[in-house]
């Protein structure tokens, strides 16, 4: 029977700028359809960890397997298989919902006559406002087109940055419900937040960073308590 | 998905966004007819000196602009980190240098095509060589300006003083192409007896060759950082 290859492994990952390590010693073990939940304080490592995973920042020092592809020889076929949700919902303003969607589905070589598009609209909620301009939303109705962007991927792997930032309580369940149904579909995920208590429950296992380096590895629900243990310490 | 294609998505984009947003041709447009009404004023105020000087006015004013239509082509890319968005697509790099590049092909051909009888309008000047020859300067000199427009817009797009610095990195390089396209453009305007013209399209078109090939080689490689 044959041994099928994590979904993402990271060997001694790091990353520094100039003299200054941002991330160091990263090891991470993830396989299909599994999730982790990465806290930590501001500057820790979080968004540094998910841009290296995503392979938008080289690795400084160590390497990244994705379905056993080293990122660094072969990037096209591991960002292939992820997708990344940032801070910055990377949306052209003057195009609308649908353009912006078609821009990426163009790109990656999607059939035209698709009904991909409006039926993502739907799901994230915006297919009433599909022709308006991404420059009259506001920043929760872009975090939803930006979602559903990353849904256009159809990644295998997806990586969430503060995918609760910029929303309302109305917007926290949407993210919830989405968390939710991408892992039943048995995609592999990968989410930082400073909401833990409201993460923890979704998602498998927990990796603390601190000043850049790994500090508490264990299940997700135990991380709010290893968290503050270390902020109280 | 072949680059091929990838390219075409890219440049439906920017042709897109240049649509939506006319302001950037109108802004340019304005600066590139400014710039042209100003060289007149420094100038002597004597028919023959305007018309010999009419070339170099022109190509000063499309280098001049490609400046800022480099910088605004690149402002969309950046304003909300969109580029990055694309570079996390399995998108190959190259695609989106040859999309942007050409998009800013496109777009200095409309304004050159726009600037050029104003030119001659403005400086008395007509065309008494080659019609043929003068449109070759005018594709390859402003794909010669949008090849290494690109790239430097695209590694100065996130610094600090982006207004400075692109030109600064461009401007040497230009400088071969822009000669060969004063000189062309010259010729073509006054008259071609010697045949030179022919040679300063080789000439421009091999520094095209270098630019292009270069230039999408490097895009990879300063956009990953």
């Amino acid at each position: 029977m044959a041994i099928k290859a994590p979904a993402l492994q990271a060997e001694n990952l790091a990353r520094g700028y100039g003299d200054r390590w941002a991330l160091s010693g990263l090891n991470l073990e993830l396989a299909q359809g599994r999730s982790l939940l990465l806290a930590g304080a501001n500057g820790a490592g979080k968004t540094t960890t998910l841009r290296l995973l995503a392979t938008t920042l080289q690795p400084s020092e160590g390497s990244l397997r994705v379905f056993g592809v080293d990122s660094r020889h072969d990037p096209m076929t591991v960002r292939r298989h992820i997708a990344l949700l940032t801070h910055r919902t990377q949306l052209y303003n003057e195009l609308t919902a649908s353009e912006n969607l078609q821009v990426s589905a163009r790109l990656m070589g999607l059939r035209r006559d698709s009904n991909r598009i409006p039926a993502l609209l739907e799901r994230v909620g915006l297919s009433s406002r599909s022709n308006d301009r991404a420059r009259s939303f506001s920043a929760g109705m872009r975090k939803r087109l930006a979602f559903a962007r990353l849904l256009l991927q159809d990644p295998q792997i997806i990586l969430l940055d503060e995918p609760y930032g910029q929303l309302d309580p109305e917007g926290f369940v949407f993210v919830d419900n989405l968390v939710a149904q991408l892992l039943e579909e048995g995609r592999t995920l990968v989410l930082s937040t400073h909401l833990l208590e409201r993460a923890s429950s979704m998602l498998d296992s927990g990796l603390l960073l601190c000043a850049g380096r790994m500090a508490w590895v264990g299940p997700a629900k135990d991380l709010p308590t290893a968290f503050a243990a270390t902020v109280s310490s | 998905m072949n680059v091929l294609s990838q390219c075409w998505a890219v440049l439906a984009k920017d042709i897109l966004l240049d649509l939506r947003g006319s302001s950037r041709l109108t802004a340019v447009l304005f600066f590139a007819m400014m710039t042209l009404l100003l060289f007149s004023f420094g100038s002597e105020p004597d028919p023959e000196s305007m018309r010999r000087h009419a070339a170099g006015y022109l190509w000063l004013a499309l280098l001049l602009s490609s400046v800022l239509a480099l910088g605004e082509s690149f402002r969309s890319e950046v304003e909300d980190e969109a580029l990055e968005g694309l570079r996390l697509l399995p998108v190959d790099p190259r695609a989106l240098f040859y999309g942007k590049a050409l998009s800013n092909t496109l777009f200095l051909l409309v304004l050159a095509t726009i600037l050029l009888p104003l030119s001659l309008g403005l400086y008395g000047a007509e065309v008494r060589g080659s019609l043929t020859s003068l449109i070759g300067f005018i594709i390859l000199g402003t794909a010669g300006l949008a090849a290494p427009g690109c790239l430097y817009a695209a590694m100065t797009s996130q610094a600090r003083g982006q207004d400075v610095l692109l030109p600064l990195l461009l401007f040497p390089l230009v400088v071969p192409v822009l000669i060969a396209c004063v000189k062309g453009t010259g010729l073509c305007l006054s008259g071609d007896a010697m045949g030179q013209a022919s040679s300063l399209l080789s000439v421009v078109a091999t520094f095209d060759l270098v630019y292009w090939s270069v230039c999408g080689l490097l895009f990879g490689k300063v956009i990953d950082e």
